[in-house]
């Protein structure tokens, strides 16, 4: 029984501060072994790696959390991308590109929500179907053709800097922030969680449950169509190709970071950590010059071996 | 005795808890042997251990003259021990046939022979004397026969021990005396028998002895239940006196709150129609799927009426969404707790605050840290609600104070109705009686209350006022005084065609 309490202490403490240490330990080792990897400079570009992935795992922790997820968001990127690109280009106005791409973004955030909340569909699903409709859509926008951006007072958002880091790090970090204290300290975030624990005793304790999915997935899209925007802005032109498999980086972030896929759970500190965890490792391997085959490799035994521990943990406190 | 079922010194420990601390008893072939004893008495741990969902931390179990600690449920099972559950283990989705060989389909090559199956099967269920066809689904049967199915699995796999756990809660009258029959005639047959339930009438008609746990301990094993009183195993089971469970409080009763006319909706035979007044508490008897809850889910707005009129102190009201309910003053307490009450993951604090915290949050949407550990502190200590701490997980809690936390989370609505559907489902004798004061002090204070529950001796204790539903329809209301077990169940039992309606 003293085995048991004491594995229990155990799992607490790696509950509260191991993937923390995970993270710590991994940079550690890459800066020991990984050269240029503790350098300025590659802290930077690493900090710009991750941040669209970063952004867009702010509001999907909120749809995790209150127990769905979203497919869409790759496609979103790519199709907001062009949005932004072919406004700006018709306006001549940064606000009204950066206008319709967030627009478009919410959209079709509005639309995954009134189907899964309203209409009682999956979420597998009706994402998975906006998804491929979305990245159609961007295709058809774009021509099959990336759209350059013209409007070059646009390109700051995506390539400026302060303090030494580009601004798309400091709107990732914003959005940590900010939706860090949404869920945490606002009734907005304990209820989503609450869904997620248990919707049918949420609606019943009074909380509007339909309306709050619609919201979730609104906010998701618009976060998703505002990083379309910045993307746009960094490479100079809306591309339809871009964000291929980044709903499944997204996702993967937040569930290394202990973001439970059954919802309920989750915090933005673990998925801080998560997608750092991701972007080091990434970054690691590139200055490593890894084969990029190799590459999927390890990631997928990363997310792995981060689930089974989930489960060991389950384990041990059976 | 070979076949006897035995529990050697087992000791079980959670994080921060005590579950089961050397327990050891013995539990003899062909009886049928009561456990009993509070929630978070050790009983659910204990058949959790028996059945292999549980490695004890120390100690055995002998089954037929054979050491055991089971590493799973696969191996609990291989020795001959069956564990029916209140939440059945059946896949709905497949035949009685497939359900009662899941795990061991008769094959010949690989090959899964249906038909023998089938007659199998057929041989089973005739033995138990039910008559269910091994074809249909399960999703297609009663809880009752759901049951009689369970029962059968178990014995296909030639259990020596079965355990059940609480095993007439949903049953009706007639399916719980089939169900004793199936269980003398298993006794007959040389098998160990173990008999989980909070209802002491069954206790004495079924069971030969009885071992009582409290707090995870041993207290005492009746080899024979011959001259052992009621009052005897309560107070073993609570380790004080309790005099009378109820303790009814007369109060003065104000004017009409809540008027209910002839509202209907899909699962009522006929509009329902009655009043409720301040400080009354109105009892709502009937067998389980007389329409009650549903009625109940009605004025919550839980689900959508199809006609009728709802008066709220005079006032025309039309709920909609529980919402609205509860900024009228209408809150509601679901039946199943774990499925429609609680947020299992998450904490107790939340849990409580879940409804009232944008009453005490800046612009009604920050939360204060101070203010919600402050509401949550209160109420624990006010209804004596046990957790190691308001961030404990609600779902490590005993049934008795998860039922607490819910009624935590609307009295801080200060609510002008309260709607409680089983409000003591589950939950032992102490908290049981910790739950009526609770009910008793809202009526004092001239909140209206209802009170759904299946058990009469609840009903009668408790309430003003009695209203009996039968069969999706109001049957009838009677006052406390005029209340009778016999004009209660009068009332409550379907209409054949051979009585008439009175």
């Amino acid at each position: 029984m003293s085995r048991t309490s004491a594995s229990a202490r155990l799992v607490s403490l790696w509950e509260k501060t191991g993937m923390l240490l995970v993270l710590i330990v991994l940079l550690a080792a890459f800066s020991l072994f990984v050269p240029y990897f503790s350098t300025w400079r590659n802290a930077t570009s690493l900090l710009q790696s991750v941040a669209t992935i970063g952004t867009i795992a702010c509001t999907m922790l909120f749809c995790l959390a209150s127990g769905d997820f979203d497919l869409s968001v790759g496609s979103i990127v790519a199709m907001t991308g062009v949005v932004a690109a072919l406004a700006a280009n018709a306006t001549g106005s940064i606000v009204c590109g950066v206008a319709a791409g967030m627009l478009a973004g919410g959209v079709v955030g509005f639309f995954n929500g009134f189907v899964i909340a309203q209409l009682g569909i999956n979420a597998l699903i009706t994402t998975l179907a906006s998804m491929e409709i979305v990245r159609g859509l961007a295709y058809i926008l774009s021509h099959n053709t990336p759209v350059g951006l013209r409007i070059a007072a646009l390109y700051s958002l995506g390539q400026g800097q302060m303090l030494g880091i580009s601004t798309p790090v400091w709107i990732m970090a914003g959005c940590f922030v900010l939706f860090g204290l949404l869920l945490n300290g606002t009734i907005f975030g304990r209820n989503t969680l609450a869904i997620g624990g248990n919707a049918e005793a949420s609606r019943l304790a009074g909380i509007g449950v339909v309306r709050y999915k619609i919201i979730i997935f609104a906010l998701q899209g618009l976060v998703a169509g505002f990083a379309g925007v910045i993307e746009t802005a960094r490479f100079t032109m809306g591309d339809p190709k871009a964000g291929q498999g980044l709903e499944l980086d997204v996702i993967s972030a937040c569930v290394l970071g202990g973001v439970s896929l059954t919802g309920g759970v989750g915090t933005m500190m673990g998925v801080v950590i998560g997608v750092f965890i991701m972007g080091a490792v990434d970054n690691a391997m590139e200055l490593r010059n890894i084969d990029s085959n190799y590459q999927y490799c390890v990631r997928g035994g990363i997310l792995l071996a981060a689930v089974l521990i989930d489960r060991l943990k389950q384990w041990i406190t059976r | 005795m070979s076949g006897d079922l035995q529990f050697d010194s087992i000791t079980k420990t959670f994080p921060g808890v005590r579950a089961l601390s050397d327990v050891s008893f013995v539990a003899a072939a062909g009886s049928v042997h009561a456990l009993l004893g509070e929630n978070g008495a050790g009983k659910s741990t204990l058949l959790k251990i028996l059945s292999g969902v549980y490695r004890p931390d120390s100690g055995r179990l002998m089954v037929g003259g054979q050491s055991h600690v089971f590493r799973n449920t696969a191996e609990a099972i291989g020795s001959g021990v069956a564990v029916i559950y209140q939440e059945l283990h059946l896949v709905p989705e497949m035949s009685v046939a497939e359900n009662l060989y899941l795990g061991h389909f008769p094959n010949k090559f690989g090959c899964i022979s249906g038909r023998r199956m089938r007659a199998d099967a057929q041989r089973e269920l005739q033995s138990l004397g039910e008559d269910i066809s091994p074809r249909a689904r399960v999703s297609s049967l009663s809880i009752g026969q759901r049951q009689m199915v369970e029962i059968a699995k178990a014995l296909c796999r030639d259990a020596k021990v079965i355990a059940f756990d609480e095993p007439t809660s949903s049953l009706s009258a007639r399916e719980t005396g089939r169900l004793f029959g199936v269980i003398r005639r298993l006794r007959e047959q040389g098998r160990v028998i173990l008999y989980v339930s909070h209802r002491m009438e069954e206790i004495y008609e079924i069971c030969d002895a009885a071992t009582v746990l409290r707090d995870g301990r041993h207290v005492e094993t009746f080899a024979s239940l011959q001259g052992v009183t009621r009052d005897t195993l309560v107070r073993r089971m609570v380790g004080r006196e309790i005099s009378d469970v109820f303790g009814y409080r007369a109060r003065a009763i104000g004017q009409t709150v809540l008027e209910i006319e002839n509202l209907a909706g899909a699962a009522l035979a006929r509009p329902a129609q009655f009043s409720l007044r301040a400080g009354e508490i109105l009892g709502f008897f009937g067998l389980v799927g007389a329409g009650r809850s549903e009625l109940m889910r009605l004025i919550y707005g839980a689900d959508k009426p199809s006609a009728g009129r709802i008066r709220l102190s005079g006032e025309a009201y039309r709920p909609r969404r529980p919402s609205q309910s509860i900024r009228r003053g209408i809150v509601f307490c679901p039946e199943d707790r774990k499925k429609d009450g609680i947020i299992p993951v998450r904490s107790v604090m939340e849990n409580l605050n879940l409804s009232s915290r944008r009453k005490f949050s800046p612009l009604r949407f920050l939360i204060s840290p101070r203010s919600e550990k402050r509401n949550a502190s209160e109420f624990v200590k006010q209804l004596a609600i046990k957790t190691p701490g308001l961030n404990q997980p609600i779902k490590l809690l005993s049934g008795g104070n998860q039922q607490k936390v819910i009624l935590a989370r609307w009295l801080g609505e200060s609510p002008r109705v309260v709607i409680l559907d089983e409000p003591t489902r589950g939950i032992d004798v102490g908290a049981k009686s910790e739950i009526y004061n609770i009910i008793y002090t809202l009526a004092e204070r001239g909140v209206a209350v209802v009170v759904v529950s299946s058990e009469l001796p609840e009903v009668l204790g408790i309430c003003d006022r009695i209203a009996v539903m039968r069969q999706g329809e109001i049957a009838g209301i009677i006052e406390r005084s005029q209340a009778t077990q016999e004009n209660l169940l009068a009332l409550a039992l379907p209409v054949t065609g051979a009585i008439k309606q009175p």
